[in-house]
């Protein structure tokens, strides 16, 4: 955050005490300008030079986290426009809303409950139902928070009505589980906010455009109340790009703090292939909550990918640790393969392994995490540094069979390969890793 | 605080880039803005989805896709005119995948013949796909644009290990190309300026910043693709001008998730809608990172993806 000595030393007692250890109270300004000092050193600042020093510090975006326990979804504290610059900071969450008169509610929840697939060795899941109040009436509403709540009560809850009765009943229920109320507007949001307040639950504001919700933004933010993400109710999937980046721009370029909050989007649609591709454009362009009205597997395996994608960190591609990998109740004469440290290789070449529930041994070599071809073509993956692993790495007295299974798409290294270990046998495996398990089970039969 | 629209100056613009001949010719690219913010700047023409054919019958490509096909696949004519005529294609890229040495090793003059043909059914403009088998491209290439002068057709890919007799022969033939380098900036910046230096015009390039598939590196084209766009507009690059396209359904149509029946992998769902929803948000992934033409497979993808460009302008 961009503030400047001159402004913090207006903040200071001004008395040159040196007790923070600096000869002036502006060489010290200088040093938590440059962020090398921390306030707490001088012993004489004022509670406002805290709350001064405290804003100027805070995340651009400010975080905001939604349910309770390990499966509490955390957004909000990026830092950039494209992910190229630096890594994106917080997944956003998908929401499933179903309406409080579906009868499938609980099914519903259940679902989201149990929507945790792992891939490239993460975890991943919708993270949160979204209540919405169809009905109109209180005591359905709170009546189906109550049920959402044992079928799930891990997850986190969106709260999507209005009224303020209905939500009365379904905080209650929700005590110590940080939701989320969706919205609130013009109209109510003095109520939502004491809401919301009582509750521990983050609000979010919504608006018909961006001058409207700056300006609703600002009146909560006044009131003291700042645990909000943002909905400027985007009418077309134009909107939701021009709307999203206009609001993360001027959050972090213009340090404009009305748009410091994450932002809550509303995917809906009844194709259900429309709403992927509509929910594909809210992950790309910095929506923080997702909400669709259909959790197929089919629909969010996808959407999980993109938004797992666009979040890794561009500098360094996800790595396991090299080494040999034991698959299933391999002994000394089970098949040994080779593959690189890319995570994305590693666990789509051991998802094969054991999809062919034939035991075996992976050597997992360090390729700086580059891919079987890319790490070949930049010369991390050549048949000197492969034998020099196989030399260094032990396997000699793991392995009985001497026989060594490499990638398909690096055919080429065999020759050189069999001459630099001598004793060795050399076996071309299938190029795609999907090739693995007939070519494992003929090896073994 | 009065909320002021935070508004990007761009120096740079995207070459506009016009393929084909008469009332169906389109034109891509002209933007001066970054993807689809017309709020500071004026996005022309929208993304284009051309449908992809092949020369030979589709036997590789995953039954989901191939099924969509099943009734015309057998005939590259017949197949591009059902695209056009049943399911309203803006473009056709017919790739000549049978000219691979490991394929059917089709000739450059049979495959120029099939070229021939399938440009004279349709009226909306073609694109014209080598095997991506550098050497063999260099010759079929050569081939399709000495049989097709004046169509205004795009032609690729035309990569450093084969760019000069491509570039030659689409100069001559009056076509545009498709110049494609290895997922890096620096690449692609190098091969445009290699291939102007010929004596081609920058404003007839088409950049393929090579895709990949989503769930298996799309990270890397899409961040690719943000950064040619970026050096374009805000640095006003003119060698990383040129518009993007994304030539995706040979990525998509091979990776697991577009394969895997749902018995292997429940947790998966049902395949034919994943696959197809596969196809569609890669494709909507790139959209986001600029693409202003896509080459697809499946209709269904395409008919989304095509809905939701309507819906970014
Ligand atoms: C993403 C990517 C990159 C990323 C790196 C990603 C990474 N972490 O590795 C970046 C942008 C950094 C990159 C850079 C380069 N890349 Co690159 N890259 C790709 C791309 C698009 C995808 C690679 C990928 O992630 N594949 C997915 C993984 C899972 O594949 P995989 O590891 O091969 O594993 C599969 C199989 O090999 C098999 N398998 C794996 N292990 C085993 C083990 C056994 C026993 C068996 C049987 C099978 C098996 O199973 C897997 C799934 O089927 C490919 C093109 C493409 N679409 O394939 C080019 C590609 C690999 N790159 C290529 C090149 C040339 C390069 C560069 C040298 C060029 C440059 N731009 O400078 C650099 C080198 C890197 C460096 N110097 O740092 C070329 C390699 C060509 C060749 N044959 O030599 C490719 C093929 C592109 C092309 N020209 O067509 N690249
Ligand atoms: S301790 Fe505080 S008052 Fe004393 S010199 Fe340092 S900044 Fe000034």
């Amino acid at each position: 955050m961009a503030i400047s000595g001159v402004e913090i030393f207006k903040h200071l007692p001004k008395t040159n005490c040196k007790k923070c250890g600096h000869p002036t109270c502006l060489a010290f300004a200088m040093k938590l300008a440059a962020q090398q000092a921390s306030l707490d050193a001088c012993p004489d600042a004022s509670e406002d030079a805290k709350a001064f020093l405290g804003a100027a510090s805070e995340p651009p975006i400010r975080r905001i986290t939604i349910g309770a326990g390990d499966k509490a979804l955390k957004v909000g504290e990026e830092t950039v426009l494209s992910r190229h610059e630096k890594k994106f900071v917080n997944p956003c969450g998908f929401a499933l809303v179903v309406n409080d008169t579906d009868s499938a509610i609980e099914a519903k929840a259940k679902s989201v409950a149990d929507s945790e697939i792992e891939r490239v060795g993460q975890k991943l899941r919708v993270e949160l139902v979204a209540v919405k109040d169809a009905s109109g009436d209180a005591l359905t509403f709170s009546g189906a928070v109550g049920k959402v709540v044992a079928a799930a009560p891990n997850v986190g809850v969106v709260l999507m009505s209005a009224n303020v009765e209905a939500l009365k009943g379904a905080l209650a229920q929700l005590s110590g589980k940080k939701p989320l109320i969706y919205a609130a507007d013009a109209g109510n949001w003095e109520q939502m906010v004491e809401l919301a307040k009582g509750a521990g639950a983050s609000l979010v504001v919504k608006a018909d455009g961006l001058e409207a919700l700056s300006d609703l933004v600002e009146k909560v933010v006044a009131s003291g109340f700042k645990d909000l993400m943002l909905d400027p109710s985007p009418k077309s999937p134009k909107d939701m790009v021009e709307q999203y980046t206009q609001i993360r721009r001027a959050a972090l370029k213009k340090s404009y703090k009305p748009f410091g909050f994450p932002i809550f989007s509303v995917a809906v649609d009844a194709d259900p292939l429309v709403e992927q591709a509509r929910a594909s454009v809210c992950i790309a362009k910095y929506a923080s909550v997702v909400v669709m009205s259909d959790a197929s597997k089919w629909k969010t395996l996808a959407l999980m990918a993109l938004r797992q994608n666009l979040y890794t960190d561009p500098q360094v591609p996800m790595q396991v640790k090299a080494n040999l990998y034991k698959i299933g109740d391999a002994n000394e004469n089970s098949p040994l393969m080779i593959t690189t440290n890319f995570s994305l290789t590693y666990f789509i070449v051991l998802g094969e392994v054991e999809n062919s529930k034939v035991p075996a041994w992976i050597l997992v070599m360090d390729s700086e995490g580059l891919s079987v071809l890319t790490a070949w073509a930049a010369g991390k993956f050549t048949a000197a540094k492969i034998a020099q692993y196989i030399d260094e790495s032990g396997i000699k007295d793991k392995v009985a069979s001497k026989e060594l299974i490499i990638p398909g798409y690096v055919a080429v290294l065999s020759g050189s390969l069999e001459e630099k270990l001598p004793g060795w046998k050399i076996t071309v495996g299938p190029r795609e890793a999907n090739g693995l398990p007939a070519f494992l089970k003929n090896k073994v039969s | 605080m009065a909320f002021v629209v935070p508004k990007e100056n761009y120096s740079g613009k995207v070459l506009e880039v016009e393929i084909g001949t008469g009332p169906k010719a389109v034109k891509i690219g002209g933007e001066n803005t970054l993807p689809y913010l017309a709020f500071e700047g004026q996005v022309p023409n929208k993304t284009v989805v051309a449908y992809e054919i092949q020369d030979v019958p589709p036997e590789d490509w995953p039954s989901t896709v191939q099924s969509a096909y099943k009734d015309v696949s057998a005939d590259p004519v017949k197949w591009a005119l059902y695209c056009q005529n049943e399911l309203g294609a803006q473009m056709i890229a017919l790739r000549l995948i049978g000219t691979h040495p490991d394929r059917q090793d089709r000739s450059p003059e049979e495959a120029a013949k099939t070229v021939v043909a399938v440009l004279a059914a349709i009226d909306v403009p073609l694109i014209i796909l080598g095997s991506n088998h550098a050497e063999k491209d260099a010759q079929v290439l050569k081939a399709a644009c000495d049989a097709t002068a004046g169509k205004n057709c795009l032609v690729g890919k035309a990569q450093e290990a084969n760019y000069k007799t491509i570039v030659a022969s689409a100069m001559a033939a009056g076509h545009k190309i498709i110049a494609m380098s290895d997922l890096d900036v620096n690449l692609s910046k190098q091969l445009n300026i290699l291939i102007t230096q010929m004596g081609f015009d920058k404003g007839k390039i088409v950049t393929d910043p090579m895709s990949s598939a989503l769930g298996y590196g799309i990270e890397y084209t899409y961040s690719v693709m943000e950064r040619i766009r970026q050096a374009a507009l805000l640095q006003n690059d003119p060698t990383m001008s040129p518009p993007l396209v994304n030539d995706i359904g040979m990525y998509v149509w091979k990776v697991k998730e577009t394969i895997a029946p749902e018995s292997d992998l429940p947790e998966w769902g049902g395949l034919e809608e994943r696959a197809i929803g596969w196809e569609t948000t890669t494709a909507m992934g790139l959209l986001m990172a600029g693409s202003n033409l896509l080459i697809m497979r499946h209709p269904k993808a395409i008919a989304t993806v095509r809905k939701m460009v309507d819906e970014l302008v």
